[in-house]
């Protein structure tokens, strides 16, 4: 049946949330918002639509795109379509106190640097996983991510860069964080594509997040909340 | 006995390559030029295991190896292929560091960090490398997701082409971003491939 005949209403709730999948990772932004809301009107919890169908249709968009199947512009397609159907449970998941924040998470891509894509991805997915997201921007000096860590005391502090040139300040972050002591407490988490395990390792970080997917699942098992 | 030397390099630098062969009179008894596809831009992990299968099967061919990359991203893979096979590369992030010369990098990117660079060569393959690559044909609403944090389009020239120059125009137009041109020559990779067979660079041109 071609998607164009399928009318979703008509769908039993697995079918549905199989079909949002789908529509996710065709980038139907549109579809997904719709789909969101008739799980909503069939009294689904918020969280559960997160989970089932939104987080893990793009769990699946994480998977191709790391196999070379999907690329950016695909991904990006799918990231709006997560967030049409996320428009609509903000407010409710902001409202409700059925399940606790697992913390703040505080992430900004760091001096220098101005691109934001895979940080902007890795946002979504945290907020998909249950943290609040503090999201500083790009272009941030050491002063913004104390500031930062200082009002929000965040549960983690995440740091991207994009440049061969910008990735070691992330080791003058960390530096400075252990100097004041706070890195004893705070994990960081480092991302972005020029970046690997033998660097993170290098500059001290706590974790790696290789995707958005993966970093979501990392800063879950950071804060003992593995799924 | 000849000392030949091989030129491993990225297939954007090509037309620069040949041109610059040219007129530091390299000639093919001495240089042999081999380029890597250029979509190994948006791919760079794909950049060392190349280099290190070409150079395995090849090295033994040639008493030098020049590569035409800078560190472009392979986050160091580059570099170990390299020392594995004492060769050498450009020392510099990219090549837009290297055409404009590291200190003329830094004031562009100092003076506007929201810079997005052009070379001839992605002026001339600007709508199949940009607009197509980043999917803009399809999806022209995702242009504020690539480019809202940028300001200016710089065209660092190699050469002094008007219609190059048009068209850097035009693409600044298509992703919003205001023009800017850099006369830049061929920066450091003329003194970089004079070093093929010890000739000395000219002037940059």
């Amino acid at each position: 049946m071609a998607d164009d005949e399928i009318i979703l209403r008509d769908l039993n709730d697995d079918d549905l949330v199989d079909q949002m999948k789908d529509d996710l990772y065709d980038g139907l932004a549109d579809e997904v918002h719709e789909g969101t809301q008739i799980l909503l009107e069939r009294g689904w919890d918020a969280n559960n639509i997160l989970s089932e169908a939104l987080v893990e249709g793009m769990r699946i968009v994480g998977v191709d795109f790391r196999d070379g199947i999907l690329f950016v512009p695909e991904v990006l397609q799918c990231a709006g379509a997560m967030k049409s159907g996320m428009e609509l449970l903000r407010p409710i998941l902001a409202a409700t106190d059925s399940k606790a924040s697992l913390g703040k998470y505080v992430i900004g891509t760091v001096k220098g640097d101005i691109h934001d894509i895979g940080k902007n991805l890795v946002g979504m997915m945290l907020e998909g996983a249950g943290f609040e997201v503090i999201d500083l921007g790009i272009n941030n000096p050491v002063e913004k991510y104390l500031a930062a860590i200082d009002e929000h005391r965040p549960s983690i502090l995440g740091m991207s860069a994009l440049l061969t040139t910008t990735m070691p300040y992330m080791g003058v972050v960390i530096e400075e964080l252990d100097k004041r002591g706070i890195l004893k407490e705070l994990p960081v988490m480092v991302g972005g594509a020029p970046l690997n395990q033998e660097f993170a390792d290098a500059v001290g970080a706590h974790s790696y997040g290789r995707d958005a997917a993966i970093s979501a699942e990392l800063a879950r098992a950071l804060v003992g909340r593995n799924s | 006995m000849s000392r030949k030397c091989l030129i491993l390099a990225c297939g954007a630098l090509a037309a620069e390559i040949v041109a610059l062969r040219k007129q530091l009179g390299l000639s093919d008894g001495e240089t042999e030029l081999q380029c890597l596809p250029a979509e190994f831009h948006n791919t760079p992990s794909k950049i060392a295991p190349r280099v290190d299968e070409i150079l395995t099967e090849r090295r033994q061919e040639f008493d030098q190896v020049l590569v035409g990359y800078g560190e472009c991203g392979t986050a160091g893979a580059l570099d170990a292929v390299l020392a594995k096979h004492d060769a050498m590369r450009l020392p510099h992030a990219h090549c837009y560091e290297f055409y404009a010369g590291s200190a003329q990098f830094a004031a562009i990117t100092d003076a506007e960090i929201g810079s997005f660079f052009l070379t001839d060569y992605l002026v001339r393959n600007f709508d199949r490398l940009v607009i197509g690559g980043l999917g803009l044909d399809r999806f022209p609403h995702l242009r504020d997701t690539y480019f809202s944090n940028y300001r200016d389009l710089v065209y660092l020239a190699q050469t002094d082409n008007l219609a190059l120059q048009e068209q850097a125009q035009i693409a600044a137009g298509k992703i919003g971003l205001a023009y800017v041109f850099r006369r830049v020559g061929y920066g450091d990779l003329a003194p970089f491939l004079a070093s093929a067979g010890g000739k000395e660079a000219a002037a940059h041109v």
